[in-house]
């Protein structure tokens, strides 16, 4: 390692991982949906970004890692996005409530 | 020299292994992200079988993640150690972290056997399908991080690729990553 | 290195290199060149059976019904598989390992002035996977119910079910080998893109990197980043296939479009990752032969990019009739009239380039030459087909099939021949026999427009993909549309032998070839600046770089090249 730079005190980011992990468990126990959808995924962004920038040292990395994982990510999104219409609208404007298709979902076709 | 002079320049002032790892990660993104993305396009439509989420155990999920990060913490404070020279100090932590692989790889498996024999199995719908898919995977990956962090241990305990720990730990924590996001997926159901 | 990174990086040893034994030196190498010429070699008897696949059904098509002399009866069956098989090797075992693999291993080092890659033993593991990737293809043909049927798309449910594809074992076996050369390739990837970031001599600056590598080391990029969601797709499907998931079938609440999704989203990509290799492997040709500047290297270097980026953005043009939300489609439509943009302003450099040059024709050349012609009308009849309303007639119709062949042809065969005659002398000591050259590649120029031209015409007149006789449809089995057929099929067999005269040139001249210097072409990149061919290490001592790539006919000096690595006065 040529850099010199100051250590993250990793135990305390560990204690904060752990203390997040419990807040998303907890979170959904109160089963309202938002507040699952905050607590469970918005927790695990917080939690991969706590890992990513502190053990995985991006925060004192050079910057073109960074910049190369955010551009996978980004291309993880065009990927979701372009796809999603075609698997996620199998109704449409001309064709609603499509009968052939939900009956050969019934005879397991 | 231990390998080409190539290994050893870097025009980008990042070491040359750390790089590669970081390849190697970007496109792992990509494939356990493709697997993501295909679980929550068929979540997100409403396929029948994804309410099954609500029968996996949060309880073992929860612990497995627990696991799964102070391996983390175990192998990051591996790197610290070899950093400073201290080989047998590193070496126990690679040790514990392996240790907190199987200890991950148990209650999987203790998982496992639970849902099959309950009759959740990979082709009982959907959800399973991915569950299976994607924790197995994981899990292949996490076996495979095991067997080369342990290679790696006896090396530096001979005195050399020192470096090799901070990799093994980024692709390791990579890993804690993947799982960080597949316990809220496959283990908590309502919304 | 800094005292605290050499402190870390204890115990390193010397390796001693000359005394390896033959295993070591060919059979299990660490030389980055053996490597490359491992995968060369193995691509191009993948290519011999590529080709016998494509002899075969070609001779079907033209003689229907009637045994194929080398092959035998060819029926719908086995016509299904030929075609699959045919494109798939093609794709994956001759034009990746020849053009990226093999030509990318050998050069990047040399091009960038090191002395290997920087994983030689993540290198050798790359190669090792992608023989066993290859026998396992092989393997699939022999197996009951023969090799995989379904087209090298593979759509489910015809490649998920096995009472559908009627080649159980043929299918998986096909699944599994070609996610092994997606693994082998990542793995070479990493390789060369760390070598291409870090390893660079001392002196080279960005825009200093030749053509070549940069345009290599961004189609591997274009490969790690598309592959991905399909190696998911592959899992998904072979579990379909062997486990009964239903990750694409309707009935189990799968989708069989995620499937064409998947692998378009690679599919698309992948087309670019094979022809940006050739481009810039013709871009340092054109260059050494007309003895002049790349017209714009910083332009050629950027629409690299753009176009590179625009592939992940156009994907679902494969997929007009497939019942995509037609608002969809024509987003895809302007992302795919798009990208002809960079690609075109690329072609007009090249001509730039060539304008006004002091043009040798030698073979290379002839091979850079004619790839230009080809692809553009490769490039311009795909315009046609990324109009979506002009899709829904050409879809999977002859047309398709006759662009894309425009499109590989050069990129794979022409590509490789010019890399082949243009750095023969480097690899192997000696030159080629310009005569035999230049009458192989007449022997195979000519005869390629003649398979392909008329296909163009067969598309229009509403021919069919992937139909084994065209007797059965009585619009189609006119006497005129069967001439164009046999024609295109005596062209097909025409060029077949004349690729006779290559192997005998290619393997005579490397025993008793005269002997080539270090820098026959009077080229400039750190390739000819050692031996030919370079010892182990590359370089007796390793290069350091003054200036680009390019300088030919630099106004004020008496050469009409400059070498990077020679210091300036």
């Amino acid at each position: 390692m040529s850099e010199a730079y100051a250590h993250p005190n990793y135990v305390k980011i560990w204690f904060w991982l752990v203390v997040l992990l419990l807040i998303s468990v907890a979170g959904p126990m109160l089963e309202i949906p938002a507040l699952t959808i905050i607590t469970a995924f918005g927790i695990a962004v917080i939690k991969a970004f706590l890992v990513a920038a502190n053990f995985m040292h991006l925060k004192f990395e050079k910057q073109i890692i960074s910049f190369l994982l955010i551009l996978a990510l980004c291309l993880l999104g065009v990927f979701f996005f372009g796809v999603a219409p075609d698997i996620m609208m199998t109704d449409g404007d001309q064709w609603i409530d499509c009968i052939a298709d939900k009956s050969c979902v019934e005879q397991r076709l | 020299m231990h390998g080409p002079i190539a290994t050893h320049r870097s025009a980008t002032g990042v070491p040359t292994g750390r790089l590669g790892t970081w390849w190697l990660l970007a496109s792992e993104i990509f494939i356990f992200g493709g697997l993501i993305a295909c679980f929550i396009l068929f979540k997100l439509n409403g396929t029948p079988g994804f309410e099954d989420a609500s029968l996996t155990s949060v309880t073992a999920g929860a612990v497995n993640t627990f696991v799964l990060l102070t391996s983390s913490l175990s192998i990051v404070l591996a790197h610290a150690a070899i950093e400073k020279g201290d080989q047998n100090k590193s070496f126990t932590y690679i040790w514990y972290t392996i240790g907190a692989g199987l200890v991950f790889l148990g209650i999987k498996t203790y998982e496992y056997t639970g849902k099959i024999l309950h009759g959740h199995t990979i082709t009982e719908n959907l959800f399973w399908s991915f569950y299976y898919t994607m924790t197995g995977l994981h899990a292949l990956h996490v076996i495979g991080g095991m067997v080369i962090m342990a290679l790696i241990s006896f090396d530096i305990r001979k005195g050399y690729n020192y470096q090799r720990v901070e990799l093994i730990g980024i692709y390791w924590h990579f890993v804690d990553l993947i799982w960080i996001f597949l316990f809220p997926l496959l283990y908590i159901a309502n919304f | 290195m800094s005292q605290a990174a050499a402190a870390v990086e204890t115990g390193i040893h010397a390796e001693h290199h000359e005394d390896l034994n033959f295993l070591h030196k060919y059979i299990l190498p660490l030389d980055h060149k053996i490597i490359a010429m491992q995968y060369i070699f193995t691509g191009m008897i993948m290519a011999i059976i590529g080709g016998y696949f494509a002899y075969a059904f070609r001779m079907q098509l033209a003689f229907p019904g009637e045994l194929v002399p080398g092959y035998g009866l060819v029926g719908p069956g086995e016509y299904n598989m030929l075609v699959t098989n045919h494109g798939t090797i093609m794709i994956f075992w001759v034009a990746m390992p020849v053009l990226i693999a093999g030509f990318g291993n050998y050069l990047i080092p040399l091009m960038i002035g090191c002395d290997d890659m920087v994983f030689p033993r993540i290198n050798r593991l790359s190669y090792q996977i992608f023989l066993v990737s290859a026998l396992v293809l092989i393997l699939s043909f022999f197996v009951k119910g023969g090799g995989f049927g379904g087209a090298w798309t593979a759509y489910p449910p015809l490649s998920s079910v096995a009472e559908y594809n009627l080649t159980d074992w043929g299918s998986s076996l096909w699944v599994l080998a070609v996610a092994l050369e997606f693994i082998s390739f990542l793995l070479g990837g990493i390789n060369f893109v760390t070598t291409a970031m870090n390893a660079r001599a001392p002196g080279m600056k960005m825009m200093d990197i030749p053509i070549a590598v940069w345009f290599i080391v961004i189609a591997v990029i274009l490969f790690m980043a598309s592959v991905g969601p399909l190696i998911a797709g592959a899992v998904m499907l072979f579990m379909d296939q062997r486990i009964g998931t239903t990750f694409f079938l309707p009935s189990g609440g799968g989708d069989p479009l995620l499937w064409e999704h998947l692998f378009w989203f690679f599919g698309h990509p992948e087309v670019y990752v094979v022809l940006l290799p050739t481009l810039g492997i013709v871009a340092d040709i054109i260059t050494v032969f007309s003895r002049k500047k790349l017209f714009g290297y910083k332009t050629v270097l950027y629409t690299a990019f753009a176009t590179g980026g625009l592939s992940f953005v156009v994907w679902a043009h494969h997929q007009f009739i497939a019942g995509i939300d037609p608002r969809m489609a024509n987003i895809f439509v302007v992302t795919t009239v798009l990208i002809s943009i960079p690609l075109a302003e690329m072609m007009f450099s090249y001509i730039a380039t060539l304008y006004g040059g002091s043009i040798e024709l030698k073979t290379p050349m002839l091979w850079a030459l004619s790839f230009l012609a080809a692809f553009l009308i490769g490039g311009v009849t795909g315009i046609y087909l990324g109009a979506s309303a002009l899709d829904v007639y050409f879809h999977d119709s002859y047309f398709v099939l006759a662009h894309f062949h425009y499109t590989f042809f050069p990129i794979t065969i022409i590509g490789m021949f010019a890399a082949l005659t243009f750095w023969f002398p480097k690899m192997f000591g000696r030159m080629m026999n310009e005569t035999l050259g230049k009458i192989h590649f007449w022997g195979t120029f000519i005869p390629f427009n003649c398979i392909f031209l008329p296909l163009f015409f067969l598309g229009l007149a509403g021919q069919h993909r992937r139909i084994y006789n065209y007797q059965h449809f009585p619009d189609l089995a006119t006497q005129e549309l069967q001439n164009i057929r046999i024609f295109a099929t005596v062209s097909l067999v025409v060029m077949l032998l004349f690729q006779l005269v290559f192997v005998y040139n290619f393997f005579v001249s490397m025993f008793k070839g005269e002997k080539a210097p270090d820098n026959p072409w009077r080229a400039n990149t750190l390739e000819w600046s050692t031996s030919s061919p370079p010892p182990h290490g590359n370089f007796k001592k390793l290069p350091t770089v003054y200036r680009g790539a390019y300088e030919y006919s630099t106004p004020g000096r008496e050469e009409d090249f400059w070498p990077q690595n020679v210091a300036p006065e």
